[in-house]
């Protein structure tokens, strides 16, 4: 399947991939790498939408990628507000949109 | 209570060059970093840097990187990664934690190099996804090897914005234009010709008016702006995108050295509120250094050389160099700061910055 991954780069090289895992979004399987962070994995599959805010509902999804301004935080195994951007996935995570400011499961 | 002789909270270029330079006198240096590796911004940072041979000119933003990380080995600097600094308290008591965990380390010297954010712009359609940082781009393309989209809009043609858009072709993706506000390009002329190079226009005095889609970003909508930076009615112009870039400056992380009570400056120039600190990067409140982009907004280079300063500081305030030789060292490393303030963007910076270049005391 082709991704949004950049898997050749003239500076970076080929892209080196850690192991295989599976993670479930939003109730669906997908592959993910380890050492990958949950959002490059979900934008990878064009998944731009992690979150909607919660007075309008508006879509929000990932700005500053360095953990600092929690607009892609989602879901993770249970928790909300988690900073998708700076957690890296792994094998089983359960990861699911997140609405206004989540619910702990 | 753990203690420590020098505490270095941030592991971009200056907490990591501080770090090493301190421990090379014999230092006992801890480095504090909120991420799960140290390097800051320098690992996406893929482009050759400038100056001369002395500042790692030629050399990758990345592979400095790695050469940081081999010497802060070698130089036994430990490291406290995925570890938040959330406060400074009396008696140079620093709040850590780690996880779950809540920690105080005591340290005799504090050097803070907490960094910088990227500024937003606010206009209709700015929470979209889609709408980010140049710098999240960047991390996404060239750390975690993803695109965001296909088709890139920036704002703001200074260093980064041109930079990051060269990259973003590196990646494989395409960028329609970069939109500058000024009539003027704000970047150095030679990324700015990389740029334009490649076919990628720049659009000066032009600026976005409205970014559009449903529930991501569809298109943006620019325009073009009179002398008096006001929009020119019917030059609207359409283009279709799935990524709007903004790059329009950073502003210090001051929080740690808010919560010090650390006296400040207002500087817009350098991005905002900066603390006040003498050539040997000491604040205002004892036992407090600072160095790099916390200090007023610069490069990765020059904030190499604050942490040096910074970190050969510390080591003779605490008896690990002679004052003579201290001296001799600091000397070299003010001169290569100068060298890279120099020439027409570093000139700004360096006017701005000598008052703090005034002898040892602390002056506004």
């Amino acid at each position: 399947m082709k991704t949004f991954r950049v898997e050749n780069h003239p500076i970076l090289g080929k892209l080196k991939k850690g192991k295989k895992v599976k993670i479930v979004v939003d109730g669906k399987e997908m592959d993910a790498y380890e050492g990958e962070m949950i959002a490059s994995a979900l934008l990878a599959y064009g998944k731009r939408i992690f979150r909607y805010t919660k007075r309008y509902k508006k879509p929000r999804g990932v700005f500053c990628a360095i953990g600092r301004c929690t607009d892609c935080v989602m879901i993770v195994n249970g928790v909300p507000n988690i900073r998708t951007c700076v957690t890296p996935v792994e094998e089983g995570m359960k990861i699911e949109t997140q609405k206004g400011l989540g619910r702990w499961r | 209570m753990k203690t420590v002789e020098v505490a270095v909270i941030g592991a971009g270029p200056a907490g990591i060059a501080a770090s090493i330079e301190a421990a090379k006198q014999g230092v006992e240096v801890v480095l504090i970093d909120e991420n799960n590796k140290p390097g800051g911004q320098l690992f996406k940072q893929i482009h050759k840097f400038f100056g001369s041979k002395l500042h790692m000119a030629g050399i990758r933003g990345i592979n400095i990187a790695t050469k940081l990380l081999e010497e802060c080995e070698k130089f036994k600097v430990k490291t406290l990664l995925n570890t938040v600094a959330f406060g400074l308290f009396e008696k140079n008591k620093i709040g850590l934690v780690n996880e779950d965990r809540k920690s105080i380390l005591q340290a005799k010297k504090i050097i803070l190099a907490t960094g910088a954010s990227e500024n937003v712009l606010n206009f209709p359609g700015w929470t979209l996804p889609g709408v980010m940082g140049a710098g999240a781009l960047q991390t996404m393309m060239n750390v975690n090897r993803v695109l965001p989209g296909k088709r890139i809009l920036m704002i703001g043609s200074g260093n980064v914005g041109l930079i990051v858009s060269y990259q973003a072709l590196q990646a494989g993706a395409e960028v329609l234009a970069i939109v500058e506000a000024a009539s003027q390009i704000g970047g150095y002329g030679v990324h700015a010709a990389k740029i334009r190079r490649a076919g990628v226009p720049i659009l000066t005095s032009h600026t976005v008016q409205e970014v559009f889609g449903n529930d991501c970003v569809e298109g943006a909508i620019i325009t073009k702006l009179d002398k008096k930076w006001k929009p020119i009615l019917g030059s609207e112009k359409k283009i279709k995108v799935d990524v709007v870039c903004l790059s329009v400056g950073l502003t210090p992380l001051t929080e740690l050295a808010w919560m010090a009570k650390c006296e400040f400056i207002f500087i817009p120039a350098l991005g905002g509120n900066i603390p006040m600190h003498n050539w040997n990067m000491e604040s205002s409140k004892k036992d407090l250094y600072i160095a790099g982009d916390l200090t007023g907004i610069e490069e990765a280079s020059t904030a190499l050389e604050e942490g040096r300063l910074a970190g050969l500081a510390v080591a003779e305030s605490l008896g690990y160099l002679k004052s003579k030789e201290a001296s001799k060292r600091k000397a070299e490393v003010r001169e290569r700061l100068i060298a890279l303030r120099g020439g027409p963007f570093g000139e700004l910076r360096r006017k701005l910055k000598e008052p703090f270049m005034q002898g040892d005391e602390i002056k506004k």
